[in-house]
Formats: C-alpha cells, sequence, structure tokens
C-alpha cells in the first residue's frame, strides 16, 4: 500500500514536467489540449532569438560567479566545521546557513535597500552574484560537510609526518579526497543560481537573467509554446547536471569508504 | 650510557585548562623499543604527538639526536608515525601510499621504485604494490603504514595503539613480527598502547603513565616484579595488596603485613622508598600456593578458607579468607597430575615467601 | 596575540578559516537586515527617503484592512501548505527509509530531488496548464464525461496556490523526515513489539516521537520560505489569491516605497518567526510531557 501512495505520488511531482516535452513539440500556439501535431518550430524559434541569447549569457556568467564564489566560501566553512572546535563556532556556522530558512524575498529586499539606497549603486550582474553566493553557500556547505567530514583528521597529520608541508598535506590528500563534494557543490549551486528568480526579478540590472526573461513571456500567449521548448531543454539540462552531481557525490563516499546515507541535504 | 636518542625535559602540556602532561623526564637510549603505557585518557596520545611534533609543548625541552626541538615542524622532525587509524591514503596505491615520503627525494625513480619494493618486502606485502589502498584488510593496512613510515629511516618511529584494530589472533602474529622487525632494522620504537601484557612482550623499556605523569618507567621484569607504587601494582598483574606497617630497623625493612605477620624485607623489595608507619604490602598470586594434604614446606604458612574457586583448564584461580586479611587472597595454582580441585568451604594451608613481598608507596 | 603562533594551533586556524563566509554572510544578510529594520522606520518623501524616525509604516499597516488581510491570508496559506506537504511527505519519508532496500534509497531520494531544481517559474506555469480552464484535468474529466462544464474552483484562487506550492516544497519537506528517521535504530522498533506493542502503537509511541526533530525541521524549512514567495499567487492566485509577499514587491518595484515594504516585510518575517517559535516550544513540551 505504501509503495502504491509512493508511485502516485512520484506521479503528482513529475506531473507538471511531463506536459513540458508534449507542448514544446505541439503545433498549435495555445497551451491546452486537445494536441495538433508535432512540430520543433518552437525550438528554432529559441535559436533566432536574441534577447533570450543575451538573457541566457547573463545567467550563465552570474551562475558561474555563483557557483565558484559559493563553493569557495564552502570549502572554508565545512573544513573549519570539520576541525577543533573555538568558541562560537556553532553559532558562527549556523549563522551562515541562516539563508537556507530565510524567505527569499527578505534577501532580494534588504540587499535592494543597501545597494541602491545606502550605497546608491547601479544594479548589475554582479547584484545577482552577490546575492546567490549566499543562498547557495549554505547548499554548499551541507554538501561539503558530508566530503570534509568523512575524512581521517590523521590523514593529513600523515603526510605532514612523511615530509610535506601543511599546505601541500592539504592539496595532495584532502584536496582529492574532497574533490567530488566540490565538483558537486559548483553544479549544484550552478542549477540553483541559474534557477533563481524571486531575488534576481529584484537585483537584475538593465540585462534581465534568463528567469527574468522567461516570467516577461509568460505574460504574453503567444510566446508560451517557446517557453516550452525552452523549458524542455533547462530540465534535460538540469538533469543531467544532477547526474553528474550525484554521480561525483557518491564517487566521493566510496574514495572516503563509507557508506552512502542520501541525497544532497 | 650512550647519549639518549630523545632527552625530555619537565614536558608539560595544556589543553585550555586541561594539564594534560605533567612534567614528563624521559630519555630514550638508541636502538631501544620503549612503551608508553597506561589507563586510556592519561596522556600517552598526546605525549606521543608531542615528539611527533603535531602538539606544541607549552613547556618543557626536548631534544632528539641532540637536536632541540622547539619550533621544529613535524615534516622537518627525524621522526615517523604509524596511526591508530593507519591514515592510508585510500586515492592512493599501496606503493604510492608506501612511496608517499620519497617525493621530494632527488633519486631517480627507479630507484624509488626500488626502495619500495623493498620496504614492502619487508613488511610481508610483496607484489601488492599496485592494490588500491582502500581495499586492504586491517592487519595489511597496518602492515602499509609501517613499511610506508620506515621507508623514510627515520631515526624513532612513533606507533600509537598500532594493533588495537586488529583481532586477537592477528594481534599476537603482529607483535613477533614488529619485535623481529624493530631488531632488523634497528630503529627506535616507541609504542603507546594500554595492553599491559603487549608492552611486558614486546618492551625493552616501558613508561607506566597516569594522569599525565610517569608513575614508574623500568625494563618489563622490574616492573612487574617490583612496582613502585600501589597503581602501577595494581595496573600490570594481578596483586594482592594487604595493609602493613612498617617498623624500620635492622640491615633490611621490618613490616608487619595484616594477617600474615612480621616479615623481614630488602631494600630492593621497596622499590618505592620507605617511611615507617602504614603502608601497602603487595603479592603476586603466583608466589603464594595451596599445601595440600600431606605436603609440607620450608616457606612460612598461614591458615585459611577457601572461598572461591574458578577452574580455567591449565590453572585453578583460589580466593582464600584468611583471619587478618581485609580481602581474600588471590592464589593461582598450575594443575599439575595429582592436584585436586579444592571445593568451596576447604580449610587448607597457605605457603608464602617473604622475597616475594613488595612494600608499597602510596 | 600573534598572528603567527596564532596560525599554528589548530583552533586558531579554524578561526581564520570561518572568517571569509562569516564575514560575508555579516555583509550580505546581517547588514542588510539591519538597514531593513532602519528603513522601517523612515518614510518615502516622492523621490526621496524622510530620514527622521516614525512609526507612520507600522500604523499604516495596522490601520489599512487590505494589509492584514492578505497578511492573515498569507499565514493560513503558508501554514495549509506546511501541513498538507508534511502530511504528504512523511509517508514518502517512512516508505523510503523503511521498506526500500539500502542500496535503492539514493536512487529514490535522487528522483524525488531531481523535479525540486527545475526551473521553478516553468514548474508553477504548468500547475496553470495542469488546473486550468482547458487544462489538463478539466479536458481529462470532460472526455470521460465526469462534469460537463469546466470545473473553475482550481484556479485563480487560494487552492492552486496551495496545491503549486505544496508540490514545490516537496522534497524540502521529505528529505529532513528521511534523515530522522533512518537516524532511528532498528532494534528499538523489534523491542518494542517484542514488549507487546502493536504495529500501530509502535510507531506512535517510538517511531513517530523519534521522528519528531525531522518533522519540525521540514515544518519550519517550509513554513517559513513559503511566506516570501509571491511568483505562485501572481500566477495562480488571480485577484483573490494575492499575499503578502506580492504586496511587498508592489511597494518595492513599482509603487517605489521602499519604507513601507521594509515595513511589511519585517511584519512578515516576525510573524512566521514568532509562530514558529511557539510551534517549537509547544513540541517540546509534548515531547517532555510524554
Ligand atoms: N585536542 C584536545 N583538546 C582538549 N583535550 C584533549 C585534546 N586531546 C586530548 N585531550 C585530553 O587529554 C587527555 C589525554 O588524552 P590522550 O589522548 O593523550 O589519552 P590516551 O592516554 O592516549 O588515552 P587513550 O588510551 O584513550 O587513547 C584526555 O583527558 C583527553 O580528553
Ligand atoms: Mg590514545
Amino acid at each position: 500500500m505504501l509503495r502504491g501512495y509512493a508511485v502516485l505520488y512520484l506521479i503528482f511531482l513529475y506531473a507538471p514536467i511531463a506536459l513540458l516535452p508534449i507542448f514544446a513539440f505541439n503545433d498549435g500556439s495555445i497551451i491546452a489540449f486537445p494536441l495538433q501535431g508535432f512540430t520543433t518550430r518552437w525550438f528554432s524559434e529559441l535559436w533566432t532569438n536574441s534577447a533570450l541569447h543575451n538573457a541566457v549569457q547573463n545567467s550563465l556568467f552570474i551562475a558561474v560567479m555563483t557557483a565558484v564564489f559559493a563553493t569557495l566560501l564552502g570549502i572554508c566553512a565545512a573544513r573549519a566545521g570539520a576541525m577543533a572546535s573555538f568558541p562560537g563556532k556553532q553559532g558562527i556556522l549556523g549563522f551562515v546557513m541562516l539563508p537556507l530558512v530565510l524567505p527569499e524575498i527578505i534577501v532580494a529586499v534588504s540587499l535592494l535597500i543597501v545597494l541602491r539606497q545606502v550605497l546608491g549603486l547601479q544594479l548589475s550582474n554582479w547584484s545577482v552574484i552577490a546575492a546567490h553566493v549566499l543562498i547557495c553557500t549554505p547548499f554548499s556547505i551541507a554538501i561539503l560537510n558530508g566530503a570534509f567530514q568523512n575524512l581521517d583528521p590523521a590523514m593529513e597529520e600523515a603526510a605532514m609526518d612523511l615530509g610535506e608541508s601543511r599546505w601541500s598535506a592539504f592539496r595532495l590528500i584532502t584536496l582529492p579526497l574532497v574533490m567530488p563534494g566540490i565538483v558537486s557543490s559548483l553544479l549544484i549551486s550552478f542549477t540553483i543560481s541559474l534557477d533563481e528568480f524571486i531575488i534576481a526579478f529584484f537585483l537584475t540590472g538593465t540585462n534581465p537573467t534568463m528567469p527574468v526573461y522567461i516570467w516577461g513571456l509568460l505574460r504574453f500567449p503567444g510566446q508560451l509554446p517557446v517557453v516550452m521548448a525552452l523549458g524542455t531543454i533547462l530540465v534535460a539540462l538540469s538533469i543531467i547536471l544532477l547526474t553528474i552531481a550525484e554521480y561525483y557525490r557518491r564517487r566521493g563516499l566510496a574514495r572516503a569508504g563509507v557508506a552512502d546515507t542520501g541525497g544532497f541535504l | 650510557m650512550t647519549r639518549p636518542l630523545i632527552h625530555l625535559e619537565s614536558i608539560h602540556k595544556y589543553y585550555g585548562d586541561y594539564h594534560a602532561l605533567r612534567g614528563i623526564d624521559l630519555d630514550i637510549r638508541p636502538g631501544e623499543f620503549f612503551s608508553l603505557l597506561g589507563p586510556s585518557g592519561c596522556g600517552k596520545t598526546t605525549l606521543l604527538r608531542t615528539i611527533a611534533g603535531f602538539e606544541d609543548v607549552s613547556s618543557g625541552n626536548m631534544f632528539i639526536d641532540g637536536r632541540d626541538m622547539k619550533r621544529v615542524p613535524a615534516n622537518q622532525r627525524p621522526t615517523n608515525m604509524v596511526f591508530q587509524s593507519y591514515a592510508i591514503f585510500p586515492h592512493l596505491t599501496v606503493a604510492e601510499n608506501v612511496g608517499f615520503g620519497l617525493r621530494r627525494d632527488p633519486r631517480p625513480k627507479a630507484e624509488k621504485a626500488k626502495a619500495v619494493e623493498e620496504a614492502l618486502e619487508m613488511v610481508g606485502l610483496r607484489g601488492y604494490g599496485k592494490r588500491a589502498a582502500h581495499a586492504l584488510s586491517g592487519g595489511q593496512r597496518q602492515r602499509v603504514a609501517l613499511a610506508r613510515a620506515l621507508i623514510l629511516k627515520p631515526k624513532v618511529l612513533l606507533l600509537d595503539e598500532p594493533l588495537s584494530a586488529l583481532d586477537k589472533k592477528m594481534r599476537e602474529q603482529m607483535q613477533v613480527e614488529l619485535i623481529r622487525l624493530q631488531r632488523s632494522v634497528g630503529i627506535t620504537f616507541i609504542l603507546v598502547t594500554h595492553d599491559q601484557e603487549e608492552a611486558l612482550v614486546m618492551s625493552d623499556r616501558i613508561a607506566v603513565m597516569f594522569e599525565g605523569e610517569i608513575g614508574q618507567m623500568a625494563d618489563p621484569e622490574t616492573l612487574y616484579r617490583r612496582p613502585n607504587s600501589r597503581r602501577v601494582a595494581e595496573f600490570i598483574g594481578k596483586m594482592n595488596i594487604l595493609p602493613g606497617h612498617v617498623t624500620e630497623g635492622g640491615p633490611g625493612v621490618t613490616v608487619d603485613v595484616a594477617g600474615l605477620g612480621r616479615a623481614e624485607v630488602a631494600t630492593e623489595q621497596a622499590p618505592g622508598g620507605v617511611v615507617a608507619g602504614d603502608t601497602a604490602v603487595g603479592i603476586r598470586p603466583e608466589t603464594l600456593a595451596i599445601l595440600f594434604e600431606g605436603e609440607e614446606t620450608t616457606r612460612r604458612v598461614v591458615e585459611g578458607v577457601v572461598d572461591e574457586v574458578v577452574y580455567y583448564g591449565d590453572m585453578t584461580y583460589y580466593d582464600v579468607r584468611v583471619d587478618g586479611v581485609p580481602e581474600p587472597l588471590n592464589i593461582s595454582m598450575k594443575n599439575l597430575i595429582g592436584r585436586p580441585v579444592l571445593d568451596v568451604g576447604t580449610r587448607t594451608r597457605v605457603a608464602w615467601d617473604e622475597r616475594s613481598l613488595v612494600v608499597l608507596a602510596r | 596575540m600573534a598572528i603567527g603562533t596564532w596560525l599554528t594551533t589548530e583552533r586558531g586556524r579554524a578561526a581564520t578559516l570561518v572568517v571569509p563566509p562569516f564575514v560575508y554572510a555579516l555583509l550580505l544578510l546581517a547588514i542588510p537586515v539591519g538597514a531593513v529594520i532602519l528603513f522601517s522606520f523612515w518614510t518615502q518623501d516622492f523621490m526621496t527617503v524622510d530620514r527622521t524616525f516614525t512609526l507612520d509604516n507600522y500604523r499604516e499597516i495596522a490601520t489599512t484592512p487590505v494589509y492584514g488581510l492578505l497578511l492573515r491570508r498569507s499565514l493560513f496559506v503558508s501554514g495549509t501548505v506546511t501541513i498538507v506537504t508534511v502530511l504528504l511527505a512523511y509517508p514518502i519519508a517512512y516508505f523510503v527509509s523503511f521498506h526500500v532496500p539500502a542500496h535503492r534509497k539514493s536512487l529514490w531520494l535522487f528522483l524525488i530531488t531531481i523535479p525540486f531544481w527545475t526551473s521553478y517559474l516553468i514548474r508553477v506555469f504548468l500547475w496553470k496548464v495542469i488546473l486550468g480552464y482547458n487544462g489538463v484535468i478539466n479536458s481529462g474529466l470532460q472526455g470521460l464525461g465526469i462534469i460537463d462544464e469546466p470545473l473553475t474552483f482550481i484556479l485563480y484562487n487560494v487552492n492552486a496556490v496551495i496545491i503549486t506550492l505544496a508540490h514545490a516544497f516537496a522534497p524540502f519537506a521529505i528529505l529532513p523526515i528521511f534523515v530522522a528517521l533512518e537516524k532511528i535504530d532498528r532494534s528499538l522498533l523489534e523491542a518494542s513489539q517484542d514488549l507487546g506493542e502493536t504495529r500501530l502503537t509502535t510507531f506512535l509511541r517510538v517511531t513517530l516521537p523519534l521522528s519528531m526533530p525531522g518533522l519540525v525541521a521540514a515544518v519550519l524549512i517550509v513554513f517559513i520560505p513559503t511566506i516570501g514567495d509571491y511568483v505562485t499567487p501572481e500566477l495562480m492566485g488571480g485577484a483573490g489569491g494575492k499575499l503578502i509577499a506580492n504586496m511587498i514587491q508592489t511597494q518595492f518595484l513599482q509603487l517605489n516605497n521602499a519604507p513601507l515594504g521594509a515595513a511589511l516585510a519585517l511584519v512578515a518575517m516576525v510573524s512566521v518567526t514568532a509562530i514558529s517559535l511557539v510551534f517549537i516550544l509547544l513540541n517540546r513540551r509534548w515531547l517532555r510531557g510524554r
């Protein structure tokens, strides 16, 4: 009985996504049943839409920067988390994880006020990056915590004992062992940033990000099939990225020789 | 005495307010197999890690091979360590693990590979070089860790409970191998263990630690036969502890032992020193003997009642209640041909010897 | 203490390492939130901000009925979404933890998390396609002859918002419950049945209380963020389904009244936090009372 429920639940989870390719290849300009026949013209339209291309470029730039910075901060925090305790450590690490449970609109609003009203800056891709790094860092930390905490602290000491400096012990031993976690963190941060709308809508400058651009399209019924085509590509892309991330996460666990206990969080 | 290889002078170590090492003085000779023995939490690992350079000392001096180790980091000390968890690098092969320390060695590659092969052979892992390290058994990991540390020909090899992760049989086999290995390479070994039998079997000398201090430092036989204090006596082997009273005089020491009577003992039998007054007196179970029907002895004899019998195959352990002795005496007897096993409640005579008494400082 | 000796201790290095993420969060979270608080006590004067301290914004929020209405509706939606999501999620977490063989667990978790990572906007929009007037449900039911007229109570109202949000936050609820269930020592359950409890009473007296930390985490991780979502009500809610986040967004981006928007954001934030704290307290007392 539970299994049946679980299957129904998965259908509920996947129902919306399953519709994407159906309408992306549907030869009708309204998104409704009955279907009209097969076409690939919505995909060709994507190909020639230069406004979309700009938005995608922006989003890619933002997502790459976000992934790199969030993962760097995540490495610092996760590594510190696996090291000796000092007064206030738990509090500080908890504080850094806070954006995970903060409503995104609060992040958006507060950064908007600081950037525009307090500092008087122009909004740009960098304002979005700043905010995305803030919300991606907790995810990065959560992923990397798994990688760092499974490491035997004696491992680095052994390398130093055998003549390496502190830094080269980190580079030769720790870094290769947590590398799968780093790759996984990069991919997850990239995916979150690429998809994020609520904050980006507040903080984008004159060039919209891809979700902001899609948001604009949603108001024009004629553009919806194109959105479906774009969505299909995005979903396929995220599934590929996530599969790679999951592969690396598991490989990391296998390397450290520990049992797999579950997903990304 | 030759110059000590390791010389520690009133080493103190604090973790915050916690005083983990409380004035350790220690000299270890070249080529010695030296053990640090003590109950859990007494600071053995801390002391070993200070020698390796992983922990800073709070005060005191440390010299290795005549060189002051102050501010010499772990990677520049002539010591190598076998970790309790072995710390085998799981992403490298066995050969890469063993050859890890040769990375900065200027010798040509082929020579280094040969050195790795020799090191593997020394620990009985010939031909294992290409294996992935994470797929090894506990005993094999231990050998890789040994080979990896010994390939650098350190002055001192530090081993932190290297055998504790192995099962009993493997442990006994590795004990023998470690002794053989130490003899053949001639490197000074410092072994941390909380297993007194292991320390007695393997070591040239043992330091028994309690709460950050060394209680006694001696060769295994002295440690066993002449413990200098009650806590050492109780930590190593079994020991009957009886209240006693020292009344000085004569060439040796005169002591009144509860239940046994007055005894004259030599000064060596009081290694912790003597003061007139109340004291504790120890006597090992195997130096006491039950006198069976018809047996006679020239040793001294007391009478008692059997309180508890544990039959062990080759041995029988008795608890015998003797008037004036607060706790029953533990006595271990070999089960020789014709010797009966006594029942609880049997009256019996117990033979003992003044020469096997130890006067223990408190 | 000199930096040299500071870095030789492990604590010192650990403390140094947390500096970058900590400073980042301080600069981009703590200080901005402080700025929001400050702004909420100022007022907008056409193009400039009047920096005299005043409670005007809060007074306006308290006296204008629409803000109260939106806030209450938001809290209702967040609360309902939380209950629905967690109730639907618990059996799934339980199933994966107790009935899926160990080597298949991460596959199931992977399947559950995938939809969560795929374009949020498009996912919300697709619910419109499913629930809409000519949507999947209506055309399906009409095709089967179950209904004659399309159902209208499933789009452009609060119900639609709740369904969509419950879908969006599903993995957030499943994962913490799953983690808590995984930690339960299986021999406890056997012990309980051994002591004469039935499967049901074992669940109620052992499994459920032991999984409570995960349940609480799930509740918080769904309840708090849903208050800040303006996409779903905008697309799905119609006129009667707008929430407080839409009003905040409007104040900032259309009406250019940052101070009032800031005050609204704070009121919303404080409300969810207060409710969450009460929930945590009640839960603690309940667990202790057992
Ligand atoms: N990094 C540290 N911070 C604070 N206290 C420590 C630290 N390392 C060790 N201690 C404390 O110092 C004492 C000695 O620890 P140590 O590890 O040296 O004991 P040990 O003799 O090796 O014990 P075991 O046989 O259990 O390994 C213990 O009470 C321990 O709690
Ligand atoms: Mg230890």
